[in-house]
């Protein structure tokens, strides 16, 4: 009855996908170039069901391109793409039912009407049994704190509340898949917590699987052990997210302050990258522990407090990339 | 008098950022033209039939009626008749409440709003209003005034007109204080502007105590005033009291916006916001 | 290809297309429904925008009640014939008005990238676009067009014949048909112009103006391109003609009043057809 559930572990499909658009750029008065950008460039890779991964990336990586690929948005240019044994640009309605999605820049409910009649609508419109829905609802509800707020139009929900009020819309037909694009972007810290510590739930409860973009790296770490590293339309990285650290031999930095200013130090296996007044940035390999640096420092000199900073996520995609192309 | 040149500055660059907000959208400002020559044809076909049946009537030939019809078109939006000038936006702050912010600026509200308002209407008149005619010009013998100080005329009248239709809106849009949603108002004042400037057909075709009546509200100083400037029917004297006219009426409405206002932002301050 | 499979597939694809119709009339009909329930909520504010819609569209017959407090005829027609036209042409666009109304911010929704969000939606993009903001206040240009249309009759002095009598409501209907086509044309085109939507003001809202006057108004030209290019010559002055018993334009001849059902379904098929390539497009190219 099923062919789809019976077709593999792997829920997400993608095998050499690429998305090329033609690019009109203004050269002059009425004169047009034309020309390609490869927006995705080959990408391949399988997500099994109920896994939570990770799609990171710098801006305009592909990272929505490929997001809008497999939901059915757009249609790719090449490549062979399966979502629940579904192709997506052919049978978008048909796969629209099966997964759940959340723009962060963007809302999919209704602007202009209270949060329940987004809601009533897409109870109707995704066929969704009674029970079902009021069992879905009342525990989105209950979880994403929305009771308040069902009556509100949209529109006057704040960012943190219409992204809380938009999951639960993307998980009232239960979808075998939900793919979040920027979920926590504009935030604050708790509405943060707060997404995050319902995703993981979500994930840990009901097997959904989750794919999600961002930018904060902290989603990542608290959410996703497995991260794919996208740049330039290509897959840079797949694996875990220390592996990650690794691969990009990226560094973290150990911040201290000393009783006065003093030339920079000189401490081996770290080097100084930024002298400030009696304080200084030491960088050192981000796979090493800090202990025994910290302790070499503080043999040698008058230190006063000390911090030590992780990598952010651009610092690493940087440093990969600048390492791919030199090689 | 440096505060006085300082503020004129102020509402110049406001003047001057209304302009470009509209002149940003090319397409937008080819499809308008499009639509109003479109309707410009239309129009002037029914105005030949009704001109050919009654030569003279209203007192104009038929050139001069086609004439009306393309500077319709022309000031159309540049008089905002159809509405899609500030006041949308005005009232939108006024209902999520962000006009308690523009209040508490120094810049004063309704001059702010005026000088987008006049950028916006000098973009209209440009983009919007010279290809129609133009058009017009070249399908139909069209009576255009021969003498410059004609063409001038008619500028200092729709310039006149812009700051009717401002004075107009500006109480429209202040409606939202009391209505919460200013789309009521908006519709009857859109009604009033189409019908009452003449853009449906020229005051003076129609009847007895009813053109009488047309003709001495605000409305025609934004179509039928300049209208008749641009085609020579007031000189000399007559010129100046249309002008008189434009004036007492730009006058009297920008200062009962200016008394709703103060009404306006006591409310608001009261309810704190 | 052997001919049963491919008998077999023609079927398939029928189905699936009726399938894909159902639900959007389904989708349709869900969407209007809640926007009509939420404006019922402030009852008095709906019934004044219905009115206000009423008053501004009966505007426009009060301008021609204008004209002929000055003439008799106007391009050699009288006032129950011209209210005949206009009364025609206003309740087939007020019909398609009220369906489709909001297609026209398509273009908006291509900019503002909100035409995404219903694209991950199980139902036509086409039935979301067309019933957001379903604007039931349109009743009002609607109810203005039938009443003036109401009159004419009454007031006519036709000489009723079954076959005139029936061509009324098909001549509302298919006049209807053929507004909708160029609603959806109209959306169709924003996906490649996106600023344009003012474009098909000038097809809809003028096509709708230029009706309401005689053919005999207007120059030949104009006229042919109104038959023979965008034929809105087929929303109501043939078959009102052919009901008045008056000569056609540019000399059409006699069965052309009954083609009105077919130029309906030719130009909502190529209307369709404008549709799907455009978001084709859009969804291989992206906003």
């Amino acid at each position: 009855m099923e062919p789809d559930l019976i077709a593999g572990p792997d829920l997400i499909e993608l095998d050499g996908v690429e998305k090329v658009f033609d690019v009109r750029k203004k050269t002059g008065f009425l004169r047009r170039e034309k020309h390609e950008v490869r927006a995705v460039d080959g990408i391949s890779f399988t997500v099994p069901r109920g896994e939570m991964v990770g799609y990171i990336g710098p801006n305009g990586a592909g990272k929505s391109t490929t997001i809008k690929m497999l939901t059915g948005i757009l249609t790719p240019s090449g490549g062979r793409l399966r979502v629940a044994g579904i192709d997506p640009s052919r049978e978008r309605t048909r796969l629209a039912r099966r997964i759940g999605v959340v723009f962060g820049q963007r809302t999919t409910l209704w602007w202009d009407l209270p949060l329940i009649d987004s809601y009533r609508l897409m109870h109707r419109m995704y066929r969704i049994p009674d029970a079902r829905y009021k069992e879905n609802l009342d525990r989105c509800v209950e979880l994403l704190e929305l009771a308040e707020l069902l009556d509100v139009p949209v529109r006057q929900l704040s960012l943190g509340q219409r992204m809380r009020g938009d999951i639960a819309a993307a998980l009232l037909h239960d979808p075998e898949v939900l793919y979040l694009d920027e979920p926590t972007i504009g935030l604050d810290v708790i509405s943060k917590a707060k997404v995050r510590g319902f995703l993981r739930d979500l994930n840990a409860e009901s097997g959904t699987t989750v794919l999600l973009t961002t930018h904060d790296l902290t989603d990542i770490e608290q959410l996703c052990k497995r991260v794919m590293v996208i740049d330039h339309g290509r897959l840079m990285y797949d694996g875990p997210l220390a592996g990650l650290h690794e691969a990009g031999e990226s560094e973290r930095t150990l911040v201290v302050d000393l009783e006065r200013e003093l030339p920079p130090l000189e401490v081996e296996s770290a080097r100084v990258v930024k002298v400030e007044g009696p304080r200084q940035w030491l960088a050192f390999p981000a796979a090493e522990s800090a202990a025994p640096l910290v302790a070499r420092v503080a043999e040698r000199y008058p230190m006063v407090d000390l911090s030590v900073r992780e990598p952010d996520i651009e610092a690493v995609i940087a440093k990969m990339y600048a390492d791919k192309s030199t090689s | 008098m440096r505060v006085r040149t300082g503020r004129f500055r102020l509402y110049a660059a406001v003047a001057r950022s209304g302009f470009r907000r509209y002149a940003t959208y090319r397409t937008a400002t080819l499809a308008g033209v499009f639509t109003n020559t479109v309707f410009g044809l239309i129009l002037a076909y029914t105005y030949i039939a009704l001109w050919d049946e009654r030569p003279g009537l209203g007192g104009y030939d038929q050139s001069q009626a086609l004439t009306f019809v393309w500077l319709g078109q022309a000031l159309l939006t540049v008089m905002a008749l159809m509405g899609g000038g500030f006041e949308g936006e005005l009232i939108e702050r006024i209902r999520t409440g962000d006009i308690a912010v523009d209040l508490y600026r120094p810049a004063d509200l309704q001059t702010w709003w005026l000088a987008t308002d006049l950028g916006r209407a000098l973009f209209q008149l440009l983009g919007r209003g010279v290809a129609p005619m133009v058009v017009g010009a070249l399908v139909f013998d069209l009576a255009l005034p021969g003498e410059p100080g004609r063409w001038l005329a008619f500028l200092v009248a729709v310039f006149l007109g812009v700051l009717v239709s401002f004075a107009i809106r500006f109480l429209v849009a202040l409606s939202a204080f009391w209505l919460m949603d200013g789309a009521g108002t908006t519709q009857v004042a859109m009604l009033a502007g189409t019908f009452f400037s003449g853009m449906l057909l020229p005051l003076n075709v129609f009847p007895g105590a009813l053109g009488e009546f047309a003709r001495a509200l605000p409305w025609s100083a934004l179509l039928q005033v300049p209208a008749d400037v641009f085609l020579g029917k007031h000189t000399g004297v007559d010129l100046l009291r249309t002008y008189a006219f434009q004036i007492g009426w730009a006058a009297a409405l920008l200062t009962a916006g200016r008394l709703l206002q103060a009404v306006a932002t006591r409310r608001v301050v009261v309810q704190g916001g | 290809m052997d001919d049963s499979v491919q008998a077999r597939n023609g079927r398939t694809r029928a189905r699936h297309g009726l399938a894909q119709v159902r639900d959007g009339v389904r989708a349709y009909r869900l969407i209007s429904g809640m926007w009509i329930r939420s404006l019922m909520a402030y009852r008095l504010s709906f019934a004044m925008t219905a009115f206000g819609n009423f008053a501004v569209t009966a505007f426009d017959f009060a301008a021609i009640l204008l004209m002929f407090s000055q003439v008799d005829r106007l391009g050699g027609y009288s006032l129950s014939e011209i209210a005949l036209l206009y009364g025609a042409t206003c309740t087939s666009f007020g019909i398609a008005d009220l369906a489709l109304g909001s297609m026209d911010r398509l273009g908006k929704r291509v900019r503002d990238g909100t035409l995404d969000t219903l694209l991950v939606r199980p139902a036509p993009v086409i039935a979301q676009v067309a019933a957001d903001r379903f604007g039931l206040h349109r009743l009002g240009r609607l109810v203005q067009g039938a009443f003036v249309l109401g009159y004419a009759l009454v007031v006519l002095d036709i000489g009723w014949t079954p076959v005139k009598i029936l061509m009324v409501p098909l001549m509302v209907l298919c006049g209807a048909g053929i507004f909708a086509a160029v609603f959806v044309a109209g959306a169709a085109f924003q996906f490649a112009a996106r600023d344009a939507a003012e474009v098909q003001n000038a097809f809809t809202y003028g096509g709708t103006t230029l009706l309401q006057f005689p053919p005999t108004v207007f120059a030949k030209d104009l006229v042919r391109g109104a038959t023979y290019i965008l034929p809105l010559a087929f929303v109501n002055w043939i078959p009102a003609l052919y009901v008045l018993g008056r000569p056609y334009p540019l000399d059409l001849p006699t069965w052309t009043a009954f083609a009105p059902p077919l130029v309906a379904a030719v130009l909502l098929a190529l209307a369709g057809l404008a549709w799907r390539t455009g978001l084709r497009s859009y969804r291989s190219t992206g906003s």
